[in-house]
């Protein structure tokens, strides 16, 4: 249990279900061959980094952020000017890492110390303004990001799917350089929610959820509740940038839809509550139905769509094309803020009752 | 401590007028800055507008923060299906808009805006029943709950609407300016200046005036008080929910003809704006959105003169500068 930090699932399906989760990444590139279930494996470690980091403001501090996607923004672009400028080395690596995740938490700790010095309720609207700010920003800026087009750059050779490590005549399977990112980016992004799950479960974390259930008591016991809450930002703008810096890797690019645009931030919010606030493994939940959904649903609803046009339905082949995927999720979003708000783990761990509501303040 | 005699008024609250001052300064600072005076003058008519407007949009959102404790993301909903809804009646009356007569074309823009305002305030009486109801005095369940309702909203918009931008041209009778000497001072901006004052001198009458607005503010002081007081502050506040919505759904109307287009991503970044304007003016104070409104237009426009580099962030370091000076913004109202 010493890995878990002492939090283990606490429930028998929970654990089933991870297990299999974390096997079924871990074995993609062997058990689902082709380029899409490869892609489909690595977004969802990526995003189950970001998710749990997220899940350390949302569902811990229950504090509200809409910047996020500017620190995944600030480390997808710092690796890929760096790359793009430098050239594929990994001193332009180095560089990107160096630059980008102390640049995210120098933000995180402005933008903490400015809107928690504020009323306490200010800080999704000042965070909200300052990442659609950012967001202007990178693509008025576009002799540095690329503009709307982004900055596609080349990985170190090591890294590149054309670099053969182990042949395939070997094991019978082929471990090339692609493999080996994706490896990369499941190690690092496990690694990193671990550690998120130590932080939650160390004193701090305790004094986080303190401030949650009732920042004035906490203030009372003496914590200072400022302090705690700042840092708790810069931890989770930390482990964002890093989140970025994976998926800038895994893609070859970055680019304001990828990396800084609002709808991933709804996606996001999406994943944490689906999976359910202040759990943390509700993030590798969340992430994972969200994109397996996000991939193979999307299709479906074209086919759906295309079924009613050709059926003479009026509205439907609209409300169904693929595009309005998000207003699907915005209807779900609203489902289950309001029917589960301890999302799937929290469901799962109280047995389908909903009796103790963990984070829903 | 002095007596006081039966005779003598009752103390007057101290009136905190720097606020006024400060856009006033701001105008006169940028003088010298800009030099024209000419060119001064049309920025200022301009930020003055387009205040108005954004007041108008925001104007609801504060006073629903300060009554009911509701922070409501979705409030940029109500503008765009505002906007929308207009469309629905100035797309088939293209050809009147187009004749050049002032009373054919506000026959056509009236009615225009009073269904805008009736479908949002409608929409508005839905969102507070289904979406706000519920999760009252919770405030991260309210701002997820109206985030899916903003993006409802949208999405909505775009399946019923398509993805394309959709033209509102001005009527005729609105377009052109007015020349004084060599100030042009647009003949839609003095409209919209007309509009937002109008709206501004009739929220200020019915809150100070009106035993309605006696309550309502009340209400934003200590909600609890007025509740033991025997009213029933629930209905009060879906009335006043129901009129910021329509409110929106008008600044809507207006802000498309201003920007003479309509898309559903406008809400986004209006909503971005009035964040920073009821910031700025202190949740719950409509004297403070309104100063609020015009600062902000006013650094818009100034600094979109001045340094157009700067204007993309100018909108908050003016939130940041003015919360270093008030934390809780310029007016302080509720004590929350």
């Amino acid at each position: 249990m010493m890995i878990l930090s002492g939090d283990p699932p606490r429930s028998r399906v929970l654990t089933l279900v991870l297990v299999l989760i974390i096997l079924a990444l871990a074995a993609t590139p062997f058990l689902f061959p082709g380029a899409k279930a490869l892609n489909v494996a690595a977004n969802i470690c990526v995003f189950a980094a970001l998710v749990a980091s997220y899940d350390l403001l949302l569902g811990y501090t229950g504090s509200v952020s809409f910047a996020h996607t500017m620190f995944y923004g600030i480390g997808s672009y710092a690796i890929a000017i760096a790359l793009y400028g430098m050239g594929p080395n990994w001193a332009a690596v180095a560089t990107g890492i160096v630059v980008g995740l102390p640049l995210a938490a120098l933000l995180a700790l402005a933008i903490g110390l400015f809107s928690l010095r504020v009323a306490a309720i200010f800080f999704a609207m000042i965070t909200l303004a300052v990442a659609s700010a950012f967001q202007v920003l990178a693509s008025q800026l576009s002799w540095l990001t690329g503009g709307e087009d982004g900055r596609s750059f080349q990985l170190p050779e090591l890294l590149r799917p054309g670099t053969v490590l182990i042949s395939k005549n070997l094991f019978g399977y082929e471990i090339n350089g692609r493999i080996l990112t994706f490896y990369l980016v499941f190690a690092v992004s496990a690694l990193m929610i671990l550690a998120l799950l130590r932080v939650v479960n160390s004193p701090f974390g305790r004094v986080l959820q303190a401030i949650r259930e009732n920042r004035f008591r906490a203030e009372a016991l003496g914590f200072r509740t400022v302090f705690h809450l700042t840092y708790a930002n810069c931890l989770a703008a930390l482990v964002a940038a890093s989140a970025g810096i994976l998926n800038a890797l895994w893609l070859r690019y970055a680019g304001p839809d990828t990396s800084l645009s609002f709808s991933i931030m709804l996606d996001i919010l999406l994943m944490v509550v689906i999976g359910g606030m202040g759990t943390i493994y509700g993030a590798i939940i969340g992430a994972t139905i969200f994109i397996l959904a996000q991939n193979y649903l999307q299709s479906l609803m074209g086919v759906a769509s295309k079924a009613a046009s050709e059926a003479g339905l009026p509205l439907l082949p609209g409300l169904l094309h693929p595009d309005r995927w998000l207003l699907w999720l915005g209807l779900l979003f609203i489902a289950s803020v309001y029917f589960f708000p301890t999302g799937v783990v929290g469901r799962l761990r109280n047995g389908g009752s909903d009796k103790s509501a963990g984070a829903s303040h | 401590m002095t007596e006081l005699a039966a005779t003598d008024p009752l103390p007057k609250p101290k009136r905190d007028i720097a606020p006024i001052l400060l856009p006033i300064a701001l105008a006169l600072v940028t003088i010298p800055l800009i030099g024209s005076p000419s060119t001064w003058l049309t920025l200022t008519a301009a930020s003055l507008a387009m205040g108005m407007m954004i007041f108008i949009m925001a104007s609801g959102l504060t006073l629903v923060f300060g009554l009911m404790d509701v922070l409501n993301f979705g409030h940029g909903a109500f503008i765009a299906v505002g906007a929308y809804v207009a469309t629905l009646v100035l797309a088939p009356f293209a050809a009147s808009m187009q004749a050049d007569s002032l009373w054919v074309n506000l026959a056509v823009l009236a009615p225009a805006a009073l269904l805008s305002m009736a479908v949002s305030g409608a929409l508005g009486l839905v969102v507070e029943r289904v979406l706000i109801l519920p999760v009252y005095g919770q405030h991260l369940k309210q701002i997820l709950m109206t985030t899916g309702g903003l993006i409802v909203a949208e999405q909505t918009l775009y399946a019923l609407w398509g993805p394309q931008i959709i033209p509102t041209p001005l009527p005729t009778s609105l377009r052109g300016s007015f020349i004084l000497g060599d100030v042009a001072l647009a003949k839609y901006r003095v409209l919209a200046m007309l509009i937002g004052l109008a709206v501004f001198i009739a929220i200020q009458l019915v809150l100070n005036r009106t035993k309605l607005g006696l309550l309502i503010r009340a209400g934003v002081e200590n909600r609890e008080m007025v509740e033991a007081l025997g009213y029933r502050i629930r209905r009060l506040f879906l009335g006043v929910f129901m009129t910021g919505s329509a409110l929106a759904g008008l600044g809507g109307v207006m802000w498309a003809l201003y920007r003479e287009q309509v898309h559903a991503s406008m809400s986004d970044d209006l909503t971005v704006l009035i964040f920073i304007v009821v910031i700025i003016g202190g949740l719950g104070s409509i004297g403070g959105c309104f100063i609020g409104a015009i600062l902000v237009a006013m650094v818009a426009n100034y600094g979109g003169f001045l340094v157009p580099k700067l204007a993309l962030v100018s909108n908050i370091l003016l939130m940041v500068a003015i919360l270093m000076w008030r934390p809780r913004g310029l007016y302080a109202v509720t004590s929350r």
